[in-house]
């Protein structure tokens, strides 16, 4: 296969960036997207050019790293599949492929292709934990969590923290992160305790650095995990609770 | 340098109250002392954020260094299928005995015996410890935790969240570590890369980090000093590690006194998806889980081309069950391993390159519905799907080894402190639970259980006497020395202009370990490979190309800086293996084998942790001996027939 990239170029944060074209001949179907950009990358050293920076580790879909806009789109045409596991046999021979970073306020550019999405990190420190300090905990079992619980906090779980949700939306929002965060911890036993303050703590924080949700539903549809909507009812149903919830108990002096 | 003494420190007595005997007998810093102390974590995953988190929980000032953009983006993440815990919740015969033994025997009687008894105790703190954070491990429609088989194990002990596992433990971890960085206790610096060790009066008191986006060299100094940098499988270049993953914090560390024990133990993995052509930058590993419900086997003839569901029954080897009827095909890693080799080698393999052998699943189909499947597996089969264009469900998955896990690391103590004072060592890292071959569901349990139990028990030991002083100035000479060395390191690999990618030289390399110190190793092969990596060494000092500068991003430069310090740790591990004249586990020497084909070891000469130390010749490591002592378990040839 032969194909042709429209790529973005950016030296750092404070250049202007402009894209670059590259032809890539010698293309196999078997290749990732990854793999492709990894092979213009060894020509371009040999011919004495910077290599393209793209942010990328365990590519299989787990840890998150890869995050480009593939015409268009975050992480490329394919559902629920990260940049890495993209293969070129789903483009056509000849094809003419832009390549982009995450485009997102909250995510400034670094170079190229890699971003900073450590907003990410911040909204999670705000409180996207069940405090339990090592050695407290009881005997496993003595946490009874329904199945049908339990698999919908890992369907929360599973978020990889990729940020394709957020380079999706229109807005820039990070309510299906934040929300796939918080649901997790929300439904489980475990997390009632804390359920009020993380919530208020997370959307407050979330609110500091990302856009408003107006529930276009772009972010469901990038997610390379497929994480659904409904987490973002729950979280704005706990948000609005938590608003009640959140008053001193009766006889409680501070 | 030859003040290096391995003294292993295991407590007196029997060997249950070996930990909780220790555990009285260290020193203790009072909790309003902690803050006094500051200790520096580098590596953020299962045992770096576990640490950092439970040293923040505990009082300590922790600084963590990672080279990712995120905490959560270790390897840790990868992992797939689970968690071993010797909760006996399935009343199948499991104990904390029975984990114990179970590893040692797994580990073909390479490991320390203490260590791995305290390994299986905590174990079961483990899973109560990471429920309580959240994690949502798979549960039984009563709410109980729900629990599979692993390999090497004839009882259902392991732990699991889907195909995710590491990833849910890694976000436990991290959400816990989020919390101390919310207190004020810890501080993260992420894309920010250990490139050396700084020593004083032969005590490690921090280290040197890049920072990847600034290109700033900046010391980090601390009282204790924590690598948790995972292993080193990617200096084969193919392996199922994530591309970044690398030796140079163990090397680096090794480079400035810290002993390298065992480097020649390297897990091939037996089930990840055969390479598919010159481009592949890295394999991909199918959970072992799904060998509880997969079933292994090739065409006997290896002339078939018929597609595998048209294959009849009599016309497959299910070898694996035929050579091995008790376990079948849950028989430990390295067993398996050697097996599909041999199938391959004798020309029976599957698929177009014919490097694979089948994983079939047809028949759990059929007993337990495509739906029990699809719950067990689900995520695992759509990844097998995205990556090879194949439908699993309706035709068998391709698979074959690839390396996947190193046992060897930095040789540590009781406490995980190794032979530098000061410096410690968790998880991958280090050498200590797995002996010569890790049982699958062990190594997730082994980063956790060093992170959130033992070190923050032992560290107390190094610190308690050092209270009332301070962490050494980073404007000390010590550390603006080694600033220097790791800036002229830098320097020297922009200027080389040579012709050829950093990715080219980290190729060859892995060729010629993977050719000739893989899945079997000879006399021969090794010798070979000693040729060979000194050789290209020197050519990549020469003839490199490191395009850009510096002072900015520079992906290709902090590749040149690892593949470098690969270049050097292969040729120790090759010796290593040279000089190891037996098979056991990982490691199988041709030389040394039973008639059927099965390692062979030698405990009469070595029962022994062998950790080198470096002299500043690479060709002339010192090597030290550590006994193995076993007063449990008793050595037997594995069998699991």
């Amino acid at each position: 296969m032969k194909v042709t990239l429209k790529l973005w170029r950016q030296e750092g944060p404070d250049t202007k960036g402009a894209f670059a074209s590259y032809n890539v001949d010698d293309v196999s179907p078997d290749m990732s997207f990854l793999e492709l950009i990894d092979v213009l990358n060894e020509r371009l050293i040999t011919d004495g050019d910077e290599p393209v920076a793209f942010d990328h580790d365990c590519r299989e879909g787990i840890c998150g790293s890869c995050s480009m806009m593939i015409n268009g789109r975050a992480h490329g045409p394919e559902l629920g599949t990260a940049t890495c596991q993209l293969h070129m046999r789903k483009f056509e021979d000849g094809a003419h492929i832009t390549v982009e970073p995450w485009r997102a306020r909250a995510f400034p550019i670094i170079k190229d292709l890699c971003v900073d999405r450590s907003a990410f990190d911040r909204i999670v420190e705000a409180g996207g934990y069940i405090t339990a300090p090592t050695g407290t905990a009881p005997d496993a079992n003595l946490i009874l969590v329904p199945k049908e619980v339990a698999d919908a906090a890992m369907d929360a779980a599973a978020c990889i923290g990729c940020g394709a949700c957020v380079a999706a939306c229109p807005n820039g929002a990070a309510q299906l992160f934040t929300a796939a965060k918080l649901q997790h911890l929300n439904l489980l036993p475990q997390g009632q305790p804390e359920r009020w303050a993380r919530t208020v703590a997370m959307v407050d924080e979330m609110e500091q650095w990302f856009g408003s949700c107006t529930n276009h539903g772009e972010c469901e549809a990038a997610c390379p995990k497929e994480i659904s909507l409904d987490f973002i009812a729950l979280l704005n149903r706990d948000y609005i609770r938590a608003q009640f919830k959140q008053r001193r108990l009766a006889g409680q002096k501070n | 340098m030859s003040t290096t003494s391995l003294d292993a420190r295991i407590p007196e007595g029997p060997i249950e109250d070996k930990w909780d005997n220790h555990k009285f007998a260290v020193k203790l810093v009072n909790p309003s002392n902690r803050r006094k102390f500051k200790i520096v974590v580098v590596g953020s995953g299962l045992g770096g954020a576990s640490a950092a988190a439970t040293l923040g929980e505990l009082g300590y000032e922790v600084e963590l260094v990672t080279f990712h953009d995120s905490p959560r983006r270790a390897h840790s993440i990868a992992a797939q299928g689970g968690i071993n815990g010797a909760k006996n919740y399935r009343n199948d015969g499991d104990s904390v005995y029975r984990l114990f033994y179970d590893t040692v025997k797994g580990g073909d009687y390479r490991a320390r015996e203490a260590n791995v008894y305290r390994l299986a105790q905590v174990s079961v703190n483990i899973i109560d410890q990471c429920v309580a954070q959240g994690v949502p491990f798979a549960r039984e429609y009563g709410g109980l935790l729900d629990n599979r088989s692993f390999g090497g194990a004839q009882v259902s002990r392991t732990f699991y969240a889907r195909g995710q596992t590491g990833q849910q433990l890694l976000l436990g971890a991290y959400q816990a570590l989020a919390r101390q960085v919310h207190l004020g206790n810890v501080t993260v610096h992420n894309r920010t890369e250990m490139l050396d060790l700084v020593l004083k009066d032969g005590q490690a008191i921090g280290i040197v980090g890049r920072d990847l986006i600034s290109g700033e060299v900046r010391s980090f100094s601390g009282h204790a000093v924590v690598l948790a940098t995972g292993g080193y499988g990617n200096v084969f270049y193919l392996s199922t590690n994530a591309k970044q993953s690398n030796a140079s914090a163990i090397w680096r560390a090794h480079r400035r006194g810290a002993a390298l024990a065992n480097p020649c133990y390297t897990q091939i993995h037996p089930t990840c998806i055969p390479a598919s052509d010159d481009f592949q930058s890295k394999l991909t590993l199918m959970s072992e889980s799904l060998r509880n419900d997969g079933r292994i086997w090739v065409p006997k003839n290896p002339s078939d081309t018929r597609p595998a569901r048209q294959i009849p029954d009599t016309d497959r080897d299910y070898y694996l069950e035929r050579r091995y009827p008790a376990f079948g095909n849950l028989v430990p890693r390295d067993v398996a391993s050697r097996a599909s080799k041999k199938e391959v080698d004798e020309g029976r393999g599957v698929g177009p390159l014919k490097n694979g052998v089948y994983l079939d699943f047809a028949d759990s189909i059929q007993r337990l519905g495509r739906h029990a499947i699809e719950e067990r597996y689900g995520n695992l089969f759509q990844m097998y799907d995205r990556i090879t264009g194949e439908d699993p469900y309706a035709m068998p998955m391709r698979i074959y080894p690839a390396v996947h896990y190193t046992m060897g690391g930095l040789w540590v103590d009781y406490n995980l402190m190794s032979n530098v004072p000061g410096l410690y060592v968790l998880g991958e890292a280090n050498f200590s639970d797995h002996g010569a071959n890790r049982l699958g569901a062990s190594a997730l349990m082994q980063g956790l259980a060093d992170g959130y139990f033992v070190l923050p028990a032992t560290i107390g030991d190094y610190l308690a006497p050092q209270l009332g002083t301070e962490p050494i100035a980073t404007d000390d000479p010590v550390f603006s020395e080694a600033e220097a060395e790791v800036d002229d390191r830098v320097r020297a690999l922009l200027s080389v202009n040579g012709s050829r990618t950093v990715d080219w030289f980290h190729r060859e390399l892995g060729k010629t370990l993977w050719d000739n110190c893989g899945m079997a190793r000879s006399k021969e092969s090794l010798e070979r490979a000693l040729a060979d990596i000194p050789t290209l060494r020197d050519e990549f000092h020469k003839d490199v190309r490191v395009n850009g500068d510096g002072e900015s991003l520079n992906q290709s430069l902090e590749k040149a800086g690892r593949v470098a310090d690969f270049l050097e740790f292969g040729e120790l591990m090759v010796r290593d293996a040279l000089h190891r004249e037996e098979s056991c586990g990982g490691h199988f020497r041709v030389e040394h084998q039973t008639e059927e084909g099965e390692a062979l070891r030698d405990d009469e000469d070595f029962s022994y942790v062998g950790a080198w130390e470096y002299t500043g010749d690479l060709a002339n490591p010192t090597l030290h001996k550590e006994p193995l002592d076993f007063e449990n378990v008793k050595l037997a040839q594995r069998s699991y027939k």
